[in-house]
């Protein structure tokens, strides 16, 4: 069918896609290099406890509390929040694929599309818990 | 030894953890192998630290990774955008499932499959080379599901068909589950279902894969976080490292000594594979 309309729409999509990862990556690095500063300067002279599991504490856990401890200016909530923002980029990229399929007006993948975005959001929301 | 390890203060950890990270991902960019698979035994047996940390740590290191590479991809042309969000669906379930069991089933477990994952990798590596495919008549589930491509070569626009949808179905279901339980981007898995079972152009499955790691690690990565399983003070330094030393990997030429490289990080991985099997055995994990 318009084939040269979809072609467009593809690249142009395509081009979104990837400034999209590329600043998802950057932005993220960035925010999680700030709170390593901070949590650093704050804590580097104690001593690391990683060789016994205990879990992250529940601020540190949930798309809200992180949120919450990174506007309290806490170094491991800075870094936290960053790590969202990574997780959430592909996340992003998978929503954007569903609009590119809706453009398209191909039925088959925009469910496929979907599936894979509730899989992601149901894991990010703590679903899996 | 263990308690010798301990008496460095965090900045210390921080610095050398994101040192071996950064070595780690410029090693995987340049041979092609992915740095996500050695940063677990990295963590784990030499700075000691507890099996599900390290994994939380890889995982957002591999989203990085993959999302960075991606980027460069994706405006190529060679990803097959359609063939790589239908595996998801595969992928991207098998990751919840494994990040579910990684929850359930005992650390020394983990420690033998991962152990096994990467003796594997190591024997993939060191034998390189894939078949391509020869025959290339058309698939009928393919066909109906738009699978179906082209990509651009020096020769032009080719096109190819995909082939065995249930296997590498399968398999893609498999890879998930082994990347959420694991930590990894299960590169490895992916290209083998790609490759050999579904007969994809390399170009096309390495660089589908790659997209494909990023969304894949983000559904276990979504359960690990839930968990409690990432911590910020030591996923910082491996996620910035291994983010440095893959994005200079990825600028340094392929050379002659990569095929040595290639080789000495296989033997790498492969110490490794033995040491994550031993210690998961002997229960000093």
């Amino acid at each position: 069918m318009n084939n040269k309309r979809s072609a467009i729409s593809d690249a142009m999509i395509d081009e979104v896609i990837g400034d999209l990862l590329r600043v998802g990556v950057v932005l993220s690095s960035l925010i999680v290099l700030i709170g390593g500063g901070l949590y650093l300067t704050r804590h580097g002279a104690e001593l690391p406890n990683y060789h016994m599991f205990y879990g992250e504490p529940s601020e540190l856990r949930s798309i809200l509390g992180i949120i919450k401890d990174a506007s309290s200016f806490s170094g491991r909530g800075i870094i936290q929040f960053g790590m969202l923002l990574l997780i959430a980029t592909p996340v992003m990229r998978v929503a954007f694929t569903v609009v590119s399929f809706i453009i398209q007006r191909d039925r088959i993948y925009v469910g496929v599309t979907l599936i894979v975005l509730s899989v992601l959001i149901f894991s990010l929301a703590g679903g899996g818990r | 030894m263990n308690n010798e390890k301990f008496t460095m203060n965090i900045a210390l950890f921080s610095f050398l953890t994101f040192l071996g990270s950064m070595a780690a991902g410029f090693l995987g960019a340049l041979t092609g192998l992915g740095g996500g698979v050695v940063i677990v035994p990295l963590l784990a047996l030499v700075f000691g630290v507890d099996i599900r940390y390290a994994i939380g740590a890889s995982l957002v290191s591999v989203i990085a990774t993959s999302s960075g590479a991606a980027a460069a991809y994706v405006k190529k042309g060679f990803s097959n955008i359609r063939l790589g969000m239908f595996l998801e669906m595969a992928t991207t379930f098998g990751a919840f499932l494994g990040a579910a069991l990684a929850g359930m089933i005992s650390t020394r477990i983990i420690a033998v499959i991962f152990g096994m994952v990467l003796l594997y990798s190591a024997f993939l590596s060191a034998r390189g080379q894939h078949p391509t495919a020869t025959e290339d008549a058309p698939d009928f589930l393919a066909n109906s599901l738009h699978l179906d491509s082209s990509y651009p070569s020096l020769h032009g626009i080719v096109p190819y068909h995909v082939h065995a949808i249930p296997t590498g179905f399968s398999l893609m279901f498999l890879a998930g589950t082994l990347s959420g339980l694991l930590g990894i981007g299960s590169g490895a898995v992916k290209v083998l279902a790609m490759d050999q079972a579904m007969r994809v152009p390399f170009k096309v499955s390495t660089t589908t894969s790659n997209f494909m790691i990023g969304v894949t690690a983000a559904a276990s990565a979504g359960v690990y976080l839930n968990r409690g399983y990432i911590d910020p003070g030591l996923a910082m330094p491996v996620m910035l490292g291994v983010v440095l030393g893959s994005l200079l990997g990825s600028q340094v030429l392929v050379s002659s000594r990569t095929r040595l490289l290639r080789i000495v990080f296989a033997a790498i991985i492969l110490i490794l594979g033995f040491e994550m099997v031993y210690k998961g055995i002997t229960g000093r994990i």
